[in-house]
């Protein structure tokens, strides 16, 4: 089981809260919708929509805190607050860096729901 | 407003991210309440004209209408600047929190929502909207619908405003002999009938009863709010008032007891409209020269033979609503010049 991807004490209050059966309904609601997020992303980056950028970023920070899955949501934030133009030619490897995150996190909320 | 079960609240939830507003809603309904969940802010719009909700919850960052967007909206219609909004967002910094109370918010919740404070804040939320429900239901029971609307949405202000309004003046005739001739309790009984009717022909054509002394009552028509021909209305609630009365009275007959017919005086023209009074007990009326035609208008229909009477300025925004017939010019008391007395053919 991969450890430190997810932050425990997030994840068992989030269980706490919203009940284990819920959870497990978010987590495959979360894993449909990150890889549209993500793909938008990207295509926000080829085109330079910068506000496309900033909210599909903001969403991949906001659900990643939701599941405790800490290095997702800091990457996704660090993106939301710099400025695509800033990013220049970096961009797409920003991209793809938050992507294999993504797939990091995503491999340990499976695990952790469906094992 | 619904009756629902003590503590539950319907509430509107609008955010595009699935994720967080399945989990919002889900701890929402934990908390006893019931959700309706829309993905953006133009939907949260719609539904909310649609259905009545106690509190809306919603995201910020939405696609369509954002949530700054979405709560002008809602400040500015008239039915749903009162509805109470908590925003969540995971916007960082002041800036999104400022701006949100000053359009308006409740409250502002930072994402991931604690559940102890979304409790407390929709606690409190529910509570100041069950306050404000109640002073409004006060204010309601002894204003008109449309001097309440006015006075929320205005404030309360003594002095007036002008406007071109239709001022009209109903009593009912003979009703000092009725009232001799008759028991209390039935009196009392006929006035609730007959109030009733009358409110209903002018309330249905936009006219509001701001004055009732006894048998009679003045209302106005095109003031707070502006009405398209105020003198067409006028007359058309005029006419149904003395069709709803002959209807009475024969019931009336059929009972054994006194009929009732009513005279009805109309005139249109300038008005002040407004609050007078002392500050502690104003009442919302209308004053000028058009107030008092209408009132001898009304007064002149004993000696006309005709039920309904009105001026010439009510008689140009008739049209031919309703045949009409011209009776020549009459010299009221304390009127400088005379006034061209028009009546409904039918009264």
């Amino acid at each position: 089981m991969a450890t430190g991807v997810i932050d425990e004490q997030v994840f068992a209050e989030l269980q706490a809260s919203a009940g284990a059966d819920f959870v497990v309904e978010l987590v495959d609601s979360f894993l449909e919708d990150a890889p549209q997020a993500l793909a938008a992303l990207r295509a926000a980056a080829v085109s330079g929509d910068a506000v496309a950028f900033r909210r599909h970023a903001h969403t991949l920070k906001s659900n990643g805190h939701t599941f405790g899955t800490l290095a997702l949501a800091e990457a996704a934030r660090v993106l939301e607050h710099t400025p695509l133009a800033a990013l220049g030619d970096g961009a797409m490897a920003q991209v793809d860096a938050l992507l294999a995150l993504y797939d990091e996190a995503a491999a340990a909320l499976r695990e952790r729901c469906h094992a | 407003m619904r009756e629902r079960r003590a503590g539950t609240a319907r509430v509107l939830l609008a955010d595009d991210n699935r994720v967080n507003r399945l989990l919002l809603a889900r701890h929402v309904e934990l908390l006893g309440h019931q959700v309706e969940m829309v993905e953006d802010g133009l939907a949260a719009l719609e539904r909310a004209q649609q259905q009545a909700f106690d509190l809306v919850l919603m995201d910020i960052d939405m696609p369509g209408l954002n949530g700054f967007e979405l709560l002008e909206r809602l400040r500015e219609h008239p039915e749903l600047r009162e509805l109470p909004v908590i925003v969540t967002s995971a916007l960082e910094g002041m800036d999104g929190v400022v701006r949100c109370i000053e359009l308006g918010a409740e409250d502002y919740l930072r994402k991931p929502v604690n559940l102890v404070l979304l409790k407390a804040r929709i606690g409190a939320a529910l509570e100041r909207k069950r306050l404000r429900d109640q002073q409004r239901e006060l204010v309601r029971r002894f204003a008109t619908r449309e001097v309440a609307q006015d006075l929320e949405a205005e404030g309360f202000a003594l002095g007036g405003r002008r406007a071109q309004a239709t001022v009209m003046f109903c009593d009912i005739r003979g009703f000092t002999s009725l009232v001799e001739s008759q028991p209390p309790e039935d009196i009392i009984e006929l006035l609730n009938t007959y109030y009733t009717l009358m409110f209903a022909a002018i309330n249905e054509h936009g006219g509001v009863v701001n004055q009732m002394i006894g048998d009679g009552l003045m209302a106005v028509f095109g003031a707070p709010k502006p009405l398209q021909a105020p003198g067409r209305c006028a007359l058309l609630a005029a006419a149904e008032m003395v069709e709803m009365v002959a209807q009475f009275s024969e019931e009336q007959r059929a009972l054994g007891k006194p009929e009732v017919r009513i005279g009805v005086g109309v005139a249109s023209g300038d008005v002040v409209a407004g609050y007078t009074g002392p500050r502690s007990r104003a009442t919302y009326t209308c004053i000028g020269d058009t107030v008092n035609v209408a009132a001898r208008l009304e007064a002149h229909t004993k000696l006309a033979g005709h039920a309904v009477l009105f001026d010439a300025a009510t008689r140009e925004q008739l049209g031919d609503a309703l045949p009409s017939l011209a009776l020549g010019p009459v010299q009221f008391k304390g009127k400088r010049s005379e006034v061209d007395v028009f009546a409904l053919s039918s009264s």
